[in-house]
């Protein structure tokens, strides 16, 4: 990926509590301690990106829970989706989920989510800040990227390729789930454990925990008994892998999880169930659902 | 739960780690940066079907992102195109049965150049690697850097290296309580393993100088390579002597300025690098 020439300017008027650039990531680095990072809600991403007319791994706007607002220093198409959430252009109602106009310096205001947690901004053009390793998406775990947003901050646009596409009509945002099912499948270190910790992981009330990030949604419940005890030497970790620190408690890795880690990996959660655990607000009930 | 069979052969097992991911778990580090040594070679002379990462780990090799080599795209697969679960686990069992066959060539040592990082031995863990080891403060430098080191894996941070090395008699355990930031540029030690620490994060390791200055940068993602110690990299570290003036390069001792990393959140992982064992043999 080369550098863009920027196309006008995003301002950041109100940077919510916590708005990442995202993109489809970056992979091939995983050897040198460097993870994929990337939009957490992956097909909510490519579905912004598409209704303004973007290529799928366009780099756009993550927020969390409280939404952002922003201000372009030029015309552009925009769409929210993602997390359900009232947004408005310079304080007039405006869709949600659908392309809408902003004008040069209106300010386009994402609201608190009122349906899942992570909503994505895309803009006609993409934003260009200069790529990492190939990605524009911030990684928060190895800091790399663009920070996340604070108010002043500006973000470069980059040029639209065309007209979004017109006249879809109405497309369906995946809400958030009022259970998360996340289908297992067997991980490298499930010997580790004992029977009857993979009937709790299975059976077991586990919640989505408040302290759930980018880095892993942290569960709720009873903890995991281990089959033997000892330290795992350190080894590579994948996306989705369900992680067991000490504590019992399984932890999911998301897509800032680090490259390598030293506690047994009882699972590997298939990747199409991760957006929808990028949505789960916490005390969702979370069941997983062991594939063979 | 059932499933997850380990296919086994001599000194080395194959664990699945989901649908498109194989943990091949060697019997000891040595043989694990052989086995990974291997699978580059194979993957430079177009021998190895696609995979999109090559994780080494202390007694491990991840092979993560498996592509179904009898549809020869040649594309990286994403959560989108990927296949149906069954076909890309099918993909997966064969790499496994096929990687148990191969014949691994023992470890070459001298195929690059050691990389040298002149270092201050001057950390504030000095006197007590010094007093684990049963020698004077002042042989710890010598006793360090005579050692050839190598990198064994990357992991924690981006440009973080595990270097082995270390004879086993000079192993020593992580501190009691981890630092809540150690600056970036530190030389630490724990188990088995030596790292410089890239960036200020919290760690656990025990602090016995930091780069000198000038340093080559660990970590530069507009350079290529990124990393300075990538998997595989030898290094030897140089002494050299503190510079007069108060205001170093990377003070040791002095608080890291208000520059903590990004996570707003805690982790829910390592805080620090965390050896995990210390029975790895060491060279």
């Amino acid at each position: 990926m080369t550098s863009v020439r920027p196309d006008g300017l995003l301002h950041v008027v109100r940077p919510g509590a916590l708005t990442t650039v995202q993109d489809a990531g970056r992979t091939g680095w995983a050897h040198l301690g460097v993870g994929r990072a990337g939009a957490l809600d992956a097909p909510a991403a490519r579905l912004a990106n598409r209704l303004v007319g973007n290529a799928p791994g366009a780099a756009l706007l993550e927020t969390t829970v409280t939404g952002c607002a922003v201000r372009p220093d030029r015309p552009v198409v925009a769409v929210v989706g993602g997390a359900g959430c009232r947004v408005s252009v310079d304080g007039r109602p405006v869709a949600w989920g659908a392309p809408v106009r902003v004008p040069a310096g209106a300010v386009l205001d994402v609201g608190p989510a009122v349906d899942g947690v992570r909503g994505y901004l895309a803009f006609a053009g993409g934003l260009v800040p200069e790529p990492v390793l190939g990605s524009r998406s911030a990684d928060l775990l190895s800091g790399l990227g663009p920070a996340p947003l604070c108010a002043g901050d500006t973000l470069p646009l980059g040029q639209p390729a065309g007209e979004p596409p017109d006249g879809e009509g109405p497309v369906p945002w995946p809400g958030a789930p009022a259970e998360l099912v996340l289908p297992l499948h067997p991980g490298p270190r499930h010997t580790w454990f004992t029977p009857a910790a993979l009937r709790t992981l299975t059976t077991a009330d586990y919640r989505v925990s408040p302290h759930s990030n980018r880095i892993g949604l942290r569960t709720e419940g009873p903890a995991l008994e281990r089959a033997r005890d000892g330290e795992l030497p350190s080894e590579g970790m994948v996306l989705g892998a369900v992680q067991v620190p000490p504590d019992g408690r399984p932890v999911v890795f998301l897509n800032d999880h680090p490259t390598t880690g030293g506690y047994p990996v009882v699972g590997v959660v298939a990747e199409t169930a991760l957006a929808g655990a990028a949505q789960a607000v916490p005390g969702t009930r979370v069941r997983f659902v062991v594939r063979t | 739960m059932t499933g997850g069979d380990a296919p086994e052969a001599d000194g080395i097992r194959v664990l699945p780690a989901g649908p498109y991911a194989l943990l091949v778990e060697l019997t000891d580090g040595e043989r694990t940066e052989a086995f990974h040594a291997e699978l580059l070679r194979r993957r430079e002379r177009g021998a190895l079907p696609g995979v999109r990462e090559i994780v080494p780990g202390a007694r491990t090799v991840l092979l993560d992102g498996i592509e179904d080599s009898e549809r020869g795209t040649g594309c990286v697969p994403t959560a989108r195109d990927r296949l149906p679960g069954d076909r890309a686990a099918a993909a997966r069992d064969r790499l496994a049965r096929d990687l148990l066959s191969w014949s691994v060539p023992p470890l070459r040592r001298e195929e690059r150049d050691a990389v040298e990082i002149p270092v201050v031995y001057d950390g504030p863990d000095l006197a007590e690697v010094a007093a684990l080891w049963g020698v004077g403060v002042d042989e710890v430098p010598g006793l360090h850097s005579r050692t050839a080191f190598r990198v064994a894996f990357c992991g924690f941070a981006p440009g973080f290296g595990y270097l082995t090395g270390l004879p086993e008699r000079l192993h020593v355990p992580r501190r009691a309580t981890p630092r809540t930031r150690v600056p970036a540029g530190a030389l630490a030690l724990a188990g088995p393993y030596t790292g410089v620490y890239p960036r200020p994060s919290p760690g656990g390791w025990q602090l016995i100088g930091r780069l000198a200055d000038p340093a080559p940068a660990l970590w530069d993602p507009a350079r290529e390579p990124a990393a300075l110690l990538g998997p595989g990299t030898r290094v030897r570290f140089v002494p050299a002597h503190a510079p007069v003036a108060p205001q170093a390069a990377v003070p040791a001792h002095a608080p890291v300025a208000a520059h903590a990393p990004v996570p707003v959140q805690a982790a829910p992982q390592p805080t620090g690098p965390v050896p995990k064992s210390r029975t790895e043999t060491g060279r």
